[in-house]
C-alpha cells in the first residue's frame, strides 16, 4: 500500500488525517464548516487510538489503560521509544503488535537516549512529529535514571511518561525504588524479621524537576480526564516533559482485577500519591482532596500490604502509622486537603468530567 | 590533497565529509580528539549535524540507535571501556540490523588499567553481530571510514572501524584526503526502508519466542557472509573513484611466492612493513597478510592467500585467557579443511601499549626454527619480571 492510500484509508476510519509531517497543509475551512465540525466532532468523540485492543495485558492492568489514554491524548504525530517491561512485551509478541504509531523498543535501559536519537534526528530532517519515551518504574527510577536526567539536561523535545505500578512486574514483583515503603514484593516479603519494604519511595517527581524543565507532573488512571489534559498539555511544550501515571498492577498488589480504579483513586485521595505539576521546577498546580480518607482505606484492598493488617503484631500498627504519617506530610506540604475552590486547575472533581483541553490561561 | 595531519583529525574530517544526520559521542582516551575535532567543526559552522553530547558510552551508541532507527546516518565513536560499557546496545544495535558506522580507537581493557593500545576492547564484541574492520595507517583508516558509511547502508549492519589508539589516533601522518565533491559523487544519500515513519508505522524491536528466535539469528549470519563482497566491491568503487585500496577484507603484501607467511590486523601490519623493508632479506622473506575485516571472517580469502605456504604466524593483540590468541583460533579454524595447511605460530603482542619495534619481524622469523615452541605465547612477555609461580 502506498503512503497515499495508507493515509486516506485512516482517515475514513478515524475521520481525520493522521497529520503526516510532509503532508501539504489542508485548505483552511471557513467559520460555518468550523462551528459544524466541532459540534460533531463533539458528539462523535473521535478518538485517535495509537494502541489498540488484542494484546496480552492482565485482566484490570492499569498500564495498560494509561497508555491508551495517553495514546488518545497524544497521538497520532508521534513516535515512541518505549523500555523493556509489561508494556513492550504484552504489546509486541512477534510477528503482532498492538502500536499503531512508529514504536521501537531497544533495551531496558535506554528508551530516553533512544528517544533522544529519535528527536536529533527528526531535528536534522527538518521535522516535529513529537517523540514519546515510555517507561516502568523500574526503567525510570531504577536502572534508566541516568539516561533519563542525560535527556532532561540536553533539552530534547520529548515527553517521558512512566508508568509507575511500584515494582518490576514484569519479572515477577520484584521491589523497585518506586515500591512504597512497607510493600510486600518478591524481593522485599514480610516475614519474622521484616515488614515489607524497608526504605521508602523514591521521590522521584521532585529530583525531575530540579532539572527545571518546563513542565513535570504526577497523574493517576483513576482520573482519565486530568491525565489527558496533563498529557496534551506537555504536548504544546517545546521541550522535554514528564508525567509519572500511578498504575495499579493487580497481580502485584494482589487486589482484584476489577478494583484498579478503585485502589489507584484512594491512592489519591489518602495523600499517598499526590497529583501535583511542577514548571520549571516549582509547583504551578495540584489536585484538591475533597473527601480525605485514612491511608488504611487505600492499603486493605491490597494483598502486598496484608501483613501491615495482622492484628497479633505489634509492629503492623506502626507501619500503618508510618504511612500515614508520609500521606500526613504530602497533604501538608503540597496543600492537598479543601475544596480547591475556582482554580482552572482542579479537574479532581465531577465537574471536571469531559472538560478535557489544556486549562484556561496556560496555553 | 596530501597534508601531513593527525589521525584522529583525519577522521573527523572524513565523517564530516558523509555529512552524518546525528553524531553522538562520550569522551574517553584515546578517542578524545576524533569527538573534539567533531565539535569543533560543528563549532564552526564546518559540519552541520545534530550533535548530541550525552552522559555517558551506553546513551551515546543508544542515541545513535534511535537516529538511525528513524532514518538519519549516525556516526559515534569510542574506545576500551566504552566498548564494554556499550556492549549491550552493540548487540542490540546489530540484532535491529541498524546501518551505523562507529570508530573504536582500540585500547586495553582495564584491569590492570592501561589507556594504551590493544585490541582486547573490539575482540570483547565480536560476537555482537557488527562488522569489524581493522586499519594498518591513517590512509587505510580514512578511506575505510568513507567505505564504512555505504557498506553499512547497503548491507543494513553497523560497521565498526578499528583504529590502533596512539599508534594511529595520534600520529601525524601524510594522508590523502578525499575533496568533498569526491565524497558527495561516491556515497548516496542516507536511505533507511525500515525507518520509524509516521506515515508508514512500524515497531522495532518486538519480544521473538523460540518459534522464530533462530531463524532471525541465522538471517543476521547470513547477512554477515553477504557483506563480504559488499566490502569488496566498496572497496574496488573506492580505488577506481581516488586510485587508492585499502585492502577490501584481506590484503597479501611482501613477497607472493615466500613459504612463511605473517598475518596480523591494524598498525602491527604497518610496524611489520617497515620492519620487512628494514631488514634487507637478511631474516628471509614473508608474505604479510594484513587482516582487514574480522567480522564477517574472510576464511575463503585467508584459505586463497596462503596456497603454498608452510609457516603461518598469527599475530594477536588480545588475549583470550585460558584460550590464548583469539585471531590464532579462528585462523585453525578457518584452516582446518585445507590440503597441505601450514604450521601455525601464534603470539600475542603489544598488550596494553607494548611497543613493537621493527625488528619484530626477524625475531618473528627466528622464532618459527624453534620446534619445541608452544603453540601460543605472549612473545614480547619478560617472565623474569614475573613471580615465579606466576610464570
Amino acid at each position: 500500500m502506498t503512503d497515499d492510500t495508507r493515509l486516506s484509508a485512516l482517515r475514513q476510519k478515524f475521520g481525520r488525517p493522521p497529520a503526516a509531517p510532509d503532508e501539504p497543509a489542508t485548505k483552511a475551512a471557513t467559520a460555518t464548516e468550523a462551528a459544524t465540525e466541532a459540534a460533531t466532532a463533539r458528539t462523535r468523540q473521535p478518538r485517535f487510538e495509537g494502541l489498540v485492543s488484542g494484546h496480552r495485558a492482565c485482566q484490570g492492568c492499569g498500564e495498560a489503560l494509561a497508555a491508551r489514554l495517553v495514546m488518545e491524548a497524544s497521538g497520532p504525530d508521534v513516535m515512541v521509544a518505549n523500555a523493556t517491561g509489561c508494556l513492550e512485551v504484552f504489546t509486541t509478541p512477534w510477528p503482532q503488535s498492538a502500536w499503531r504509531v512508529p514504536w521501537i523498543h531497544s533495551l531496558f535501559e535506554n528508551a530516553p537516549a533512544v528517544a533522544s536519537g529519535m528527536e536529533a534526528a527528526m531535528k536534522a530532517k527538518g521535522r516535529n512529529t513529537k517523540v514519546l519515551a515510555f517507561g516502568g518504574d523500574g526503567g525510570t527510577y531504577d536502572i534508566g535514571f541516568q539516561a533519563l536526567s542525560g535527556m532532561l539536561e540536553r533539552y530534547h523535545n520529548i515527553l517521558y511518561i512512566c508508568y509507575d505500578n511500584e515494582a518490576y512486574m514484569n519479572t515477577g514483583v520484584q521491589r523497585s525504588s518506586s515500591t512504597p515503603h512497607a510493600a510486600a514484593t518478591t524481593t522485599s516479603p514480610a516475614g519474622k524479621d521484616r515488614m515489607g519494604k524497608r526504605h521508602l519511595k523514591k521521590d522521584l517527581l521532585s529530583i525531575i524537576a530540579a532539572h527545571h524543565i518546563p513542565y513535570a507532573a504526577s497523574a493517576s488512571v483513576a482520573f482519565p480526564q486530568d491525565l489527558q489534559r496533563k498529557v496534551r498539555y506537555a504536548m504544546g511544550i517545546e521541550g522535554p516533559t514528564f508525567i509519572v501515571v500511578h498504575s495499579p498492577c493487580p497481580l502485584g498488589w494482589k487486589h482484584a482485577s476489577a478494583l484498579t480504579i478503585e485502589v489507584a483513586r484512594r491512592a489519591v485521595e489518602c495523600g499517598l500519591f499526590p497529583l501535583v505539576e511542577l514548571e520549571r521546577g516549582s509547583l504551578s498546580n495540584i489536585m484538591p482532596i475533597r473527601h480525605l480518607r485514612p491511608v488504611t482505606d487505600y492499603l486493605q484492598l491490597q494483598g502486598r500490604f496484608s501483613h501491615l493488617f495482622d492484628k497479633d503484631d505489634p509492629r503492623a500498627e506502626r507501619e500503618r502509622d508510618h504511612l500515614q504519617a508520609l500521606a500526613d506530610y504530602n497533604i501538608a506540604a503540597f496543600g492537598l486537603a479543601g475544596e480547591g475552590g475556582d482554580d482552572a486547575a482542579d479537574t479532581g472533581g465531577h465537574a471536571a468530567v469531559g472538560r478535557g483541553g489544556p486549562i484556561a490561561g496556560r496555553v | 590533497m596530501r597534508e601531513a595531519i593527525e589521525g584522529s583529525l583525519a577522521i573527523a574530517r572524513a565523517v564530516a565529509m558523509c555529512r552524518p544526520d546525528v553524531v553522538a559521542a562520550y569522551p574517553i582516551t584515546p578517542q578524545t580528539h576524533i569527538v573534539e575535532n567533531l565539535s569543533r567543526l560543528v563549532a564552526e559552522g564546518q559540519m552541520h549535524t545534530e550533535f548530541v553530547s550525552v552522559e555517558s558510552e551506553f546513551s551515546a551508541a543508544s542515541v545513535v540507535l534511535g537516529a538511525a532507527a528513524t532514518g538519519a546516518r549516525a556516526y559515534t565513536a569510542t574506545a576500551s571501556q566504552g566498548v564494554l560499557l556499550m556492549a549491550e546496545v552493540l548487540f542490540n544495535i546489530a540484532g535491529l540490523r541498524i546501518p551505523l558506522v562507529m570508530t573504536v580507537a582500540n585500547r586495553a581493557v582495564s584491569a590492570p588499567l592501561s589507556i594504551w593500545n590493544d585490541h582486547g576492547d573490539s575482540m570483547a564484541v565480536r560476537d555482537s553481530g557488527w562488522i569489524q574492520i581493522h586499519c594498518a595507517d591513517n590512509q587505510e583508516a580514512v578511506d575505510t571510514t568513507i567505505q564504512a558509511f555505504r557498506i553499512a547502508q547497503e548491507t543494513e549492519l553497523p560497521v565498526m572501524v578499528c583504529m590502533d589508539g596512539f599508534v594511529l589516533t595520534h600520529t601525524m601522518e601524510i594522508i590523502d584526503m578525499p575533496s568533498q565533491a569526491d565524497v558527495d559523487g561516491w556515497l548516496p544519500p542516507f536511505e533507511f526502508d525500515r525507518r520509524l515513519d509516521p506515515a508508514n508505522p512500524k515497531s522495532f524491536g518486538m519480544l521473538v519466542t523460540p518459534e522464530y528466535f533462530a531463524e532471525i539469528r541465522h538471517a543476521h549470519h547470513a547477512a554477515m557472509a553477504r557483506a563480504l563482497p559488499v566490502i569488496e566491491a566498496a572497496d574496488r568503487d573506492w580505488a577506481a573513484l581516488t586510485g587508492r585500496a585499502t585492502g577490501g577484507l584481506l590484503a597479501v603484501e611482501g613477497d607472493p611466492e615466500a613459504d612463511v607467511a605473517i598475518i596480523a590486523m591494524g598498525s602491527t601490519v604497518g610496524t611489520l612493513r617497515a620492519g620487512m623493508a628494514a631488514d634487507a632479506g637478511r631474516a628471509g622473506p614473508a608474505r604479510l597478510l594484513n587482516l582487514r575485516a574480522f567480522r564477517p571472517f574472510p576464511a575463503e580469502a585467508l584459505r586463497a592467500a596462503l596456497a603454498g605456504v608452510k609457516h603461518l604466524i598469527v599475530i594477536d593483540r588480545a588475549i583470550s585467557p585460558g584460550l590464548g590468541g583469539i585471531v590464532g583460533a579462528e585462523v585453525a579454524a578457518a584452516l582446518y579443511d585445507m590440503p597441505d595447511r601450514p604450521r601455525l605460530h601464534n603470539h600475542a603482542l603489544g598488550l596494553g601499549g607494548r611497543d613493537i619495534p621493527e625488528t619484530i619481524y626477524a625475531d618473528l622469523l627466528a622464532a618459527i626454527k624453534d620446534l619445541d615452541a608452544p603453540g601460543f605465547s605472549v612473545f614480547d612477555a619478560d617472565l623474569a619480571k614475573l613471580a615465579p609461580e606466576d610464570r
